[in-house]
C-alpha cells in the first residue's frame, strides 16, 4: 500500500471519527427526538414524546407538561423548540439554556387526542414520585389508563416508596392493569391482576377485564366471575343513578314550574308568557357576567348570587307591569287571558331577540358548578347537585313567605275568597299585582338556575312552558306541595323509563300517563277543596 | 355621479361654447339612461327564518346574502344591473316557508332565491320551486336522496361529512365501537341509516354500534351521557358521532363535560356544530371534540382572511364568527353569478341549464364545481375544538369530493343517480336505464 493513500486513508478515518464525536454533542437521541416538536406532524411528534419520556433527561418533564399546556413553542425554520414557562420566562427546549425571546414565527406544537393520550400516559411515568400527593394520585391514575408494559418499573419503583393510602391503591390498580396487558406475566400474577380489578368493581375496571383479549384458561375464568360480579353490583347502581337523574330532572321542572304554580296555580292567570319570565331571569345573568367579565373579573365565581336578586327584581317588575296593563283587565276570561299572554310571550322573545341577537349567549358556570364527584359508582355533577338544593331552598322561601308574611296572608285571603277579603280592607288589586310579581319574579330566578345547564337564547323559555303546565296541573292547581311532589314523580318516572324506551318515547309515555291520571282525577294530585275552587 | 356630470356640463359651456356644450348634453344624456337601467335591477330573495327555533342559525346567512350582493354592488352588479335582495321571514314555520317562497316569486318576482336550512323546510318549498319554475340555492349539509332540477345544493351531501369523519375515527383513532346520537328527524335518521350501514359495510358488528334519538331541544342529557359511558367501557375504543341539532348541543357538551368525558377518551364528532354553535359555550371542556365540516373558520388562506375581514367590516363586529353554510352561500351566489353572466340572463330555464360546469373558488383555497346532480365538489376537514371556540384542523380529504345526490350505501338508492346534463333527470337508476321521475 502506497504511503500517500494509507496516508489519505487515516485522514479520512480520522474525520470521520470527528465527526462521529462531534455529532452527539449538538445532536444525541434527546435533541433529535426535541427537534421532530419542530416538524408539525403528527406521527413526529408522538415520536418525539415518547424519545424525550424515555430520555431519563431532566428537561423531559417541563417540556412534556408544556406540551400538554400549549406551552411548547416550535419554530418550523430553524427547527428550534423553546419551553415558555408559566411565569413567561422562556428556555431552549433541547439544551436547557435560557433565551431572552422565542421568535415570533414560532407557534405552539399541535395536537391531537392520539397525542394528548401518550402525553398522558408520558406525564404518568414522570410524575410518579412527585412530592406532591395530587400530582401522584393524578399519575397513578393515567398510568392505569394507559397500561403501557413500559411503566411497570416505574410503577414498582413507587409502590415501593409510597407511604399514602389512597396513591397506594392506584398504583397497585396501574400495576394490575399493566400486568393483565403484560403477554409475559405469570398466570399468579395475572391471577392477582383480575382479583385487585374485581375489588374496584368499576366500569374502567369492566373495561379493562373485558378488552384483555387471549388469556390462559385460568384467569379467563376468574375474569369471567369477576365481570359478571362487577356487572350485578353495576346494575344496583344503575338504579340509584337513575332515582339521582330523576331528583335533578324534578328540581329542574320544579324550579320552572314553581313560578306557574303561583301566577296559574293560585291566581288562576294562564299565563304563557311564564318561560319568557324564565328567560328574562337568564338574560340578566347574561347582563351581569358580561359586567363582572369586564369590570371585576375577580367577582365570578360570585356572579351568581349577584345575578339571584337583580333577576328577581327585573323579571318581578316587569310581571308587575304585565299585570296593571294586561292581565287586570282579563281576570275572568280564560280564553283571552290565554292569547294575550301568549301574544306577550312572542313580543318579548322577538325583544329580547332584537336586544340581543338571535343567537346564544355564553353564561360561564362559576368554578364550584363545574365538574362532578363520584359517589359509589355513579357521578354526581355539581350544577345538578346545586340545583337541587337551590330548588327546594326557593321553595322552603317561597312557603315560609305564603305563610308567615302579611302579604302572604293577603294573598291567600285574596285567593280564597276575593270579596270576603276586600270587604274586610285588604286592596285586592294591589295584592293581585304583587302575586303576579311574585310569580314572575321566582320565574326568573329560575332563569339564573337554568342558565346553567340550558341555552341562553330567546327560545329558552319556550321549551319549559308546556313542561311547567304539565307540573302544575299534574301535581294540582293552586297547591304548591302539589307541585313539588308532581315535579319529582314525573322528573324520576320519566328518568326510570328513558333508558327502557328511548328519550323521544319517553317523553310521550309521560303525557300518555297524565292525561289518562286527569281523566282520573281532574285536579290532580292534591286537589283543593272549599268554595275556592268553583270560583 | 348626476351632480358631477351636471357640473361637466356647467364647465362646459362656460369654456368651449356650443359643441362642448352638446357633448355636455349627450354625456347628461347618457348619465340619465344609466340612471334609468339601474332602476332596473335584479332581485334576488332571502328565505332565512329571522325569528322562532331556527333565528339563531338562519339569521347570519340572511346577512351573509346581504353581504355578498353589497359587494358584488360595489363592483358593478352583474350584467350591468345592481342586485336588489328581497328579505321574508318565514319564522321557523315550514308552511309558511313555501308562502313565503310563492310570494318572492309571483309576487317580487325575484330571479334567484337564497334560503331554508331544516330539510322539512326545503322539502316545503320544493313544490312552489317546481310549479312556478325558480331556482333555490340551499347550503345547509343534507341527508342526500335528493336531485331536484330547481335546486342547488351548495352544503354537504353525506358523502362529503359523515363518511370521511368516519373514515378519519377509525384510521387516526382506531375507534371500534360507535354511538351515533341524533336529533329524531329526517336529517339525523336518514344519515345514521347511511352511516349504519357503512359501518357494517366495515365488518363493525351490530352491538357495537348504539343508536339513540332526542326531541328537538333536548335539555336534560344525564341518561344519556351516563349511557354513552357505560357503552365506552366495553374494553374497545369508543366515538359518538353526533348529529344532534342546533340548541340541544349545549346542554350535551356541558353534560359530556361535567361527567368528565374527554375527548381524548370518547371523542364526539359533530356534523351541526359550528364557529356559531360553540360562540354560547366555554369550550375548555370540549378540547378535542371533532366536527367534520367543509370549512373552518380558522383555515388559513389568503381568501378566507379577505372574507372574514370584509364580513367582520360589514356587521360592524370585530368577533362575528364565520362558518360552514356561510361559505355555501358565498359558493352558490357566485356560481349563480357567473351563470348569469355566462346566459346574460336571468331567465331560470337559462341559468338552471348554465349551472352544471361553472366553477368557483371556495374560501379553502381550492375551486368547487356545480356537477350535473346540482351538488358541488368540495373539500372534507375534522377539526378539533380548541379552547377558544374555533377548530384546528387535523385531517383533510386530499382532493375534493363531488357530492353525491344518492348515497352508494343504501340499497334503495345505490343504482340512482341525479344527472340534469344529459339525462334531464334527477333521479336516474343506472341498472334499469330509466327515470323514475317525480313520482318518487
Amino acid at each position: 500500500m502506497p504511503a500517500h493513500l494509507s496516508a489519505r486513508l487515516r485522514a479520512f478515518a480520522l474525520s470521520l471519527l470527528l465527526i462521529a464525536f462531534a455529532l452527539p454533542a449538538f445532536a444525541g437521541p434527546f435533541e433529535d427526538g426535541v427537534a421532530k416538536f419542530a416538524n408539525d406532524d403528527f406521527s413526529d411528534t408522538e415520536e418525539a414524546i415518547g424519545v424525550v419520556a424515555s430520555s431519563g433527561n431532566k428537561l423531559a418533564f417541563p417540556i412534556i407538561s408544556a406540551l400538554q399546556d400549549g406551552r411548547l413553542m416550535a419554530d418550523p425554520d430553524s427547527k428550534k423548540v423553546y419551553v415558555t414557562g408559566t411565569d413567561g420566562k422562556s428556555i431552549d427546549a433541547a439544551t436547557g439554556e435560557p433565551v431572552a425571546s422565542v421568535p415570533d414565527s414560532a407557534s405552539a406544537v399541535r395536537l391531537n387526542n392520539r397525542l394528548r393520550r401518550s402525553v398522558d400516559a408520558a406525564i404518568g411515568g414522570l410524575t410518579l414520585q412527585s412530592p406532591d400527593i395530587g400530582t401522584r394520585l393524578q399519575a397513578a391514575q393515567s398510568v392505569f389508563k394507559s397500561h403501557e408494559e413500559t411503566a411497570l418499573e416505574a410503577v414498582d419503583g413507587a409502590l415501593a416508596k409510597e407511604t399514602n393510602k389512597s396513591v397506594k391503591a392506584a398504583l397497585g390498580d396501574a400495576r394490575a392493569a399493566i400486568l393483565l396487558f403484560k403477554s409475559d406475566a405469570t398466570e399468579v400474577e395475572k391471577l392477582e391482576a383480575v382479583a385487585t380489578l374485581k375489588v374496584r368493581g368499576d366500569q374502567e375496571a369492566l373495561a379493562l377485564l373485558t378488552g384483555m383479549g387471549d388469556q390462559p384458561a385460568s384467569v379467563t375464568k376468574a375474569a369471567a366471575s369477576a365481570i359478571s360480579s362487577i356487572q350485578s353490583s353495576l346494575a344496583v347502581w344503575s338504579g340509584v343513578q337513575n332515582a339521582w337523574y330523576g331528583l335533578s330532572l324534578g328540581s329542574v321542572l320544579l324550579l320552572a314550574a314553581i313560578g306557574l304554580a303561583i301566577t296559574f296555580g293560585v291566581m288562576g292567570v294562564i299565563n304563557m308568557a311564564h318561560g319568557e319570565m324564565v328567560m328574562i331571569g337568564a338574560y340578566t345573568t347574561f347582563v351581569v357576567q358580561e359586567v363582572i367579565r369586564t369590570r371585576y373579573p375577580g367577582l365570578f365565581d360570585y356572579s351568581l348570587l349577584i345575578a339571584v336578586p337583580l333577576a328577581f327584581l327585573v323579571a318581578g317588575a316587569i310581571g308587575v307591569l304585565i299585570e296593571r296593563s294586561i292581565i287586570r283587565f282579563l281576570y275572568g276570561r280564560p280564553l283571552e287571558t290565554l292569547l294575550a299572554t301568549w301574544g306577550l310571550s312572542l313580543v318579548l322573545q322577538q325583544a329580547v331577540r332584537t336586544m340581543f341577537g338571535p343567537t346564544n349567549r355564553e353564561v360561564g358556570n362559576p368554578s364550584w358548578m363545574s365538574g362532578a364527584f363520584e359517589l359509589g359508582q355513579i357521578t354526581i355533577t355539581y350544577n345538578r347537585l346545586w340545583i337541587l338544593v337551590f330548588t327546594l331552598a326557593v321553595f322552603a322561601i317561597l312557603l315560609a313567605m305564603l305563610r308567615y308574611t302579611a302579604l302572604g296572608l293577603e294573598m291567600r285571603a285574596v285567593t280564597q275568597n276575593r270579596r270576603m277579603a276586600a270587604s274586610m280592607g285588604i286592596a285586592t288589586s294591589r295584592v293581585d299585582a304583587l302575586t303576579f310579581g311574585l310569580g314572575s319574579g321566582i320565574a326568573g330566578i329560575a332563569g339564573v338556575a337554568l342558565s346553567q345547564i340550558d341555552n341562553v337564547s330567546p327560545n329558552l323559555g319556550q321549551s319549559y312552558i308546556i313542561d311547567s303546565f304539565m307540573v302544575v296541573v299534574f301535581g294540582g292547581v293552586g297547591n304548591l306541595w302539589g307541585t313539588l311532589v308532581g315535579a319529582f314523580t314525573l322528573g324520576i318516572a320519566n328518568k326510570f323509563l328513558e333508558p327502557v324506551a328511548g328519550a323521544v318515547l319517553g317523553k310521550i309515555a309521560i303525557l300518555v300517563l297524565i292525561i289518562l291520571f286527569i281523566q282520573k282525577r281532574p285536579r290532580g294530585l292534591f286537589a283543593l277543596k272549599g268554595r275556592a275552587v268553583e270560583a | 355621479m348626476l351632480s358631477k356630470s351636471t357640473h361637466d356640463i356647467a364647465a362646459s359651456f362656460s369654456r368651449r361654447g356650443v359643441l362642448a356644450a352638446t357633448a355636455g348634453l349627450m354625456l347628461g344624456l347618457a348619465s340619465l339612461t344609466g340612471a334609468k337601467a339601474a332602476d332596473d335591477t335584479i332581485k334576488v330573495g332571502v328565505l332565512h327564518s329571522l325569528s322562532g327555533t331556527m333565528a339563531i342559525s338562519e339569521t347570519t346567512l340572511k346577512d351573509t346574502i346581504l353581504f355578498l350582493i353589497d359587494e358584488q354592488n360595489k363592483k358593478g352588479g352583474v350584467n350591468g344591473k345592481k342586485l336588489e335582495a328581497v328579505v321574508v321571514d318565514p319564522a321557523s314555520n315550514w308552511p309558511l316557508f313555501a308562502e313565503k317562497a310563492r310570494e318572492l316569486i309571483t309576487k317580487d318576482k325575484v330571479s334567484v332565491v337564497f334560503g331554508c336550512w331544516t330539510s322539512v323546510s326545503r322539502k316545503s318549498v320544493l313544490p312552489v320551486f317546481k310549479e312556478l319554475n325558480s331556482i333555490l340555492f340551499y347550503p345547509v349539509q343534507y341527508e342526500g336522496e335528493e336531485s331536484e332540477r330547481n335546486v342547488f345544493y351548495t352544503g354537504a351531501a353525506p358523502n362529503q361529512q359523515a363518511i370521511p369523519a368516519v373514515d378519519y375515527l377509525m384510521k387516526e383513532e382506531k375507534v371500534k365501537r360507535w354511538v351515533l346520537a341524533g336529533t329524531d328527524y329526517v336529517y339525523p335518521r336518514t344519515t345514521n341509516k347511511i352511516l349504519e350501514a357503512y359501518l357494517k359495510s366495515k365488518g363493525v358488528a351490530q352491538e357495537d354500534i348504539m343508536i339513540n334519538y332526542t326531541p328537538f331541544g333536548h335539555s336534560d342529557w344525564q341518561t344519556i351521557v351516563a349511557d354513552i359511558k357505560k357503552f365506552g367501557s366495553a374494553g374497545k375504543k369508543t366515538a359518538v358521532v353526533s348529529t344532534i341539532n342546533g340548541d340541544a348541543n349545549v346542554p350535551f357538551y356541558k353534560e359530556l363535560g361535567n361527567q368528565g368525558i374527554k375527548a381524548k377518551d370518547t371523542p364526539v364528532v359533530a356534523f351541526s356544530v359550528g364557529e356559531e354553535e360553540l360562540a354560547g359555550i366555554d369550550t375548555k371542556p370540549l378540547v378535542g371534540h371533532l366536527a367534520a365540516w367543509n370549512y373552518f373558520e380558522s383555515i388559513k388562506n389568503p381568501a378566507n382572511e379577505k372574507f372574514i375581514k370584509d364580513w367582520q367590516a360589514y356587521t360592524k363586529n370585530p368577533k362575528r364568527v364565520t362558518n360552514d353554510p356561510m361559505e355555501a352561500h358565498v359558493i352558490g351566489f357566485n356560481m349563480w353569478v357567473k351563470a348569469v353572466e355566462k346566459v346574460k340572463s336571468t331567465d331560470a330555464d337559462k341559468v338552471i341549464d348554465a349551472l352544471p360546469g361553472i366553477e368557483a373558488p371556495n374560501l379553502t383555497g381550492g375551486v368547487s364545481k356545480m356537477l350535473p346532480n346540482h351538488h358541488i365538489t368540495k373539500p372534507v376537514f375534522i377539526g378539533e375544538i380548541k379552547g377558544n371556540g374555533q377548530f384546528d384542523v387535523v385531517w383533510k380529504t386530499p382532493s375534493l369530493v363531488p357530492g353525491d345526490a344518492w348515497s352508494k350505501e343504501l340499497d334503495g338508492s345505490k343504482d340512482l343517480i341525479g344527472d340534469w346534463v344529459g339525462k334531464k333527470c334527477g333521479n336516474f337508476n343506472t341498472k334499469t336505464n330509466k327515470c323514475l321521475g317525480s313520482g318518487s
